[in-house]
């Protein structure tokens, strides 16, 4: 039975349990994918499904195991968390293990849930393209790598997570690399995230040395108990890992990755891009904000300012993209832009519960996305259209997903923006509420836009579009289901069951919850969705722009430098790579050519001289004139010897006679 | 010293000089008659050995046969008469002295290491003896040997012989 | 009867006559130094007869054996000798080094 209440700006008295087997067993959902890529990679050739099935074996576990802890999470409420020390690195404890708390629970069934779904989805979508096998592999590693990122109780194992998710996000991303373009994607990606890891590497280490552990429960004990030492690193670590966050979770700016990275097959933007590995900044924000809240609270500030540029900026874009897929990856970016912002503002449960819907919402017109993709056989809106007659189910779904974005009543974007909204507003940040305002309508907007075009009117392209397979359909009704159903975990005075799942941790949670539905908020977050819809279906449904793909908004300037995403790219590109590639690259191959490379080739030189002077001294001098002299001194020793050969009796006879001489000489007088 | 002594040296001596005659003149005639003497001097001291058959067959066989064959050996290969004949090898010849003296000083160390003494004479070997050891413990070898003389002969004549189916096969 | 200036004298023999085949440049001349080697080995025969009284008297016999083998090996060697003239027209031996390298 759970025994709690919550107050108005209290900590909330939080009963929970240690989990008992079943948290003990929880590192099997870590551990698992590894060997079942290991698994996939010796056999997966072989089976019948081509590996599919080892990965799905996998992930239907994870799904499993992780809705049987939120059941007993529900019921009963679990933290607890497990450290195996692997050795020790000068003062500091090297640790991994797994935690087990509302929020890495909350986690793995969010990876368990849309990993499963989206790699049912994955196995009919990806079905005879180039290396399958390979691709189930990574996608099997990369939730591998989520749980491990999600389930780490030290900023080393964060770190490890981290990166392999990089990794598998490269290697996923990168999966048509045959096309430049792809893997000039992925390499983007790449190495937008590795800048960004610098800030979260330094952050660590300082947070590392400052309070001498590699514990996150420690810290974040040190943190809340007011030490000395870790409140004088706390500003600085606190934006150095906001920075790391900043790179996964593509915020300004270094969300330039997250568009470019829709190159992957769609399964992959569905799972990575816009439900797990994204919300790894926001995970991680929401692991340290006890950290934060207490000690870095002027970080907090400054992490709210850069969500609500990111949620404004990318809706913008959004609107004028042409790719179905780019429109998804610029609304992706606003609503972590969202969930950002959130936090910065001091509203943990607001951010996650966002992260929560918009993972199911998101994942679903993602799949939605691909399944129009998958029957189009094109990405861009520009040549769709009418295909709501041709796959109803697709449409209904997507239909779902966009309201659900939109944040309408009763599906589960409301529920989540709406607080996002009200915490806004507590803490009286009326410009920032009222940008996240306009940020709602801007998404209904583009999202009305897109559906416009690409199921509204009549079908402007050159296929022939159908409704997509039983495997790729089914999914999409699951995820409509939560889409419309996750939002109800968390309605403010009826039931507030996420927010305790989320709070039921081993640190105390500080921040507001609120008691009721704050109407103020509530009121303009739904007309800016409802006019958003509105203005959207009015453009491009009755102004017929959908069907001429005439679109009368075009207001340039603005549209040329919002379809330029602000230039950004231009920027990076002129004042970041050209430097790093003109003077520092080139320095660096001129240095590889010249001095490295003649290095080597002077080895290399010396090594043939000094072959050449064994070949001409010892071997064609040497030996072979030694085996040459066997020959010719045969030769000379059979030409004077032969010369013996006189052909005269008497000759022969003196040489007899000297031999028997000596031999009777020898025996005579020696022997 | 005795009498047979002295004589048995100067025959000995005699020898020694008609065999080196025999060997240094460049005279064929010369060297084959030098032979003659140096056979006769050995039958003689055979004779002084009480050996007399051996020496009787030596006088008949060899002085009757063999340097008669000689000689027309020589006469028949148009060996160069006269004494301006260039008999000797002359490149051979320092190696030849060299080698006889080193033979005869082996020899003669062993012979003189080996046998001392004098010896005594018996008044002389039986002809009758040596004709029944000859015709009863020697028999084997005695008819073999007369084989031998047959071969020598017969092969001798064929081989020397010149007759018209020879010549004809030279000219085919 | 002196022993070993006998023995010495048929060693000096013997090898008169190796100087002879050795040195003669006539073929015939080498038949006559063979005949010397012949000889010496006979004296040397009788010598050791004599010293030994055998009643088989197995040097004498041998001796004529040796008499007339010498015989018949001068007949043939003769004979080749005129065949080898009749081929080259010499019997300077020098010139009979076919089975020369």
């Amino acid at each position: 039975m759970v025994n709690f209440s919550i107050n108005l700006l209290a900590e909330a008295k939080i009963v929970y349990t240690d989990g008992g087997v079943l948290a003990e067993f929880a590192w099997t959902i870590v551990v698992l994918p590894f060997l079942a890529a290991l698994l996939i990679t010796f056999f997966g050739k072989n089976l019948p499904l081509k590996g599919a099935e080892i990965a799905l074996g996998t992930v239907g576990y994870i799904f499993l195991y992780s809705s049987a802890l939120m059941f007993v999470h529900v019921t009963e409420g679990i933290a607890n968390e497990f450290f195996i020390n692997v050795g020790t690195l000068g003062s500091f404890d090297i640790e991994f293990g797994w935690v087990v708390d509302g929020l890495s629970i909350m986690m793995y069934f969010v990876v368990g849930t849309v990993a499963l779904l989206v790699f049912i989805y994955a196995t009919n979508y990806m079905e005879g393209e180039i290396r399958y096998t390979f691709f189930f592999n990574s996608l099997t590693l990369f939730a591998g790598s989520m749980l491990v990122l999600v389930s780490s109780p030290t900023l080393i194992q964060i770190l490890i997570g981290w990166e392999l998710v990089g990794v598998c996000s490269y290697l996923l991303i990168g999966h048509y690399w045959e096309n430049k373009d792809n893997s000039s994607a992925a390499m983007k990606a790449f190495i937008t995230n590795k800048i960004a890891d610098v800030g979260l590497m330094i952050g660590i280490i300082i947070l590392a040395l400052s309070s001498g552990s590699l514990r996150i429960s420690e810290i974040l004990y040190q943190a809340t108990h007011d030490y000395t030492a870790i409140q004088n690193v706390a500003f600085v670590s606190g934006i150095l890992l906001f920075i790391g966050a900043m790179g996964k979770s593509a915020q300004f700016p270094l969300h330039v990755w997250l568009p470019d990275a829709m190159a992957g097959p769609t399964p992959v933007s569905a799972l990575m891009h816009a439900a797990t590995m994204v919300t790894a900044g926001v995970y991680l924000l929401a692991r340290m904000f006890p950290f934060y809240k207490s000690m870095a609270s002027d970080a907090l500030d400054i992490v709210m300012l850069f969500g609500v540029i990111t949620l404004l900026m990318a809706g913008l874009v959004a609107v004028v993209q042409d790719d179905l897929k780019k429109v998804l990856a610029y609304s992706t970016v606003s609503q972590l832009g969202y969930m950002v912002a959130a936090i910065g503002s001091g509203a943990y449960t607001a951010a996650l519960f966002h992260l929560w819907t918009h993972a199911f919402f998101k994942a679903l017109l993602f799949l939605g996305a691909g399944s129009v993709i998958h029957s189009v056989h094109s990405n861009s809106m520009l040549e769709m259209g009418g295909l709501r007659k041709v796959m109803p189910k697709t449409f209904a779904t997507f239909i779902i997903g966009t309201v659900a974005l939109a944040g309408l009543p009763p599906f589960a974007g409301f529920f989540s923006k709406d607080e996002i909204l009200a915490s806004f507003n507590h803490e009286g940040e009326t410009t920032f509420f009222f940008i996240a305002v306009l940020g709602a309508f801007i998404t209904a907007f583009y999202m009305t836009r897109a559906v416009a075009l690409t199921f509204l009117g009549e079908y402007r392209g050159h296929g022939h579009p159908h409704e997509s397979h039983k495997m790729m359909t089914t999914p999409l009704l699951v995820l409509a289901v939560f889409a419309i159903g996750s939002g109800w975990a968390n309605i403010p005075g009826v039931y507030t069951g996420f927010t305790t799942w989320v709070t039921t941790r081993k640190t105390p949670i500080v921040e507001y919850h609120p008691e009721s539905f704050d109407m103020y908020a509530l009121s303009l977050g739904l007309a800016a969705g409802l006019l958003g819809i509105a203005l959207g279906y009015y453009l491009y449904q009755l102004q017929g722009s959908a069907e001429t793909g005439d679109e009368k908004i075009k207001i340039q300037p603005i549209w040329t430098v919002l379809e330029n995403k602000y230039y950004l790219d231009n920027f990076y590109f002129k004042f970041v790579i050209d430097p790093v590639k003109i003077t520092f690259a080139k320095a660096i191959d001129s240095f590889n050519t010249n001095v490295i490379d003649r290095f080597i080739n002077g080895f290399g030189q010396i090594v043939s001289f000094l072959g050449g002077i064994v070949y001409n001294n010892f071997d064609q001098n040497g030996i072979d004139k030694l085996l040459n002299l066997s020959s010719t001194g045969t030769d000379a020793a059979g030409s004077k010897v032969k010369l013996l050969q006189t052909g005269r009796a008497q000759q022969y006879l003196m040489l007899f006679l000297g031999g028997v001489i000596v031999i009777s000489l020898l025996i005579l007088f020696i022997i | 010293m005795e009498i047979f002594e002295i004589v048995t040296y100067f025959v000995l001596l005699l020898l020694l000089s008609t065999t080196v005659r025999v060997v240094t003149t460049s005279n064929v005639i010369h060297a084959a008659i030098s032979l003659v003497f140096t056979l006769a001097l050995t039958a003689v001291l055979f004779l002084m050995l009480s050996t007399e058959f051996v020496a009787l067959v030596l006088v008949l066989v060899y002085l009757g046969a063999v340097v008669v064959l000689f000689l027309f050996g020589i006469m028949i290969t148009r060996a160069p008469l006269g004494k301006n004949a260039e008999l000797d090898n002359d490149q051979n010849k320092k190696l030849g002295a060299l080698i006889s003296g080193s033979i005869f000083f082996i020899f003669s160390y062993i012979l003189v290491s080996g046998f001392d003494g004098e010896v005594e004479i018996t008044s002389g070997t039986s002809t009758e003896l040596l004709g029944e050891v000859l015709l009863s413990r020697f028999v084997f070898p005695f008819e073999l040997v007369s084989f031998v003389l047959l071969a020598a002969l017969i092969g001798g004549i064929t081989l020397a012989r010149k007759d018209e189916a020879l010549i004809d096969e030279d000219q085919i | 009867m002196i022993v070993q200036p006998v023995l010495v004298v048929a060693a000096a023999l013997f090898s008169l006559g190796i100087y002879g085949i050795l040195v003669r440049r006539n073929a015939v001349m080498v038949l006559l130094s063979i005949e010397l080697i012949l000889n010496s080995v006979n004296i040397n025969f009788i010598m050791f007869d004599t010293m030994l009284s055998d009643a088989l008297m197995q040097g004498q016999v041998f001796t004529i054996f040796i008499i007339t083998i010498a015989a018949a090996e001068v007949g043939i060697g003769l004979a080749i000798v005129l065949m080898l003239f009749r081929n080259r027209q010499t019997a300077n031996i020098n010139e009979f080094d076919l089975m020369k390298w």
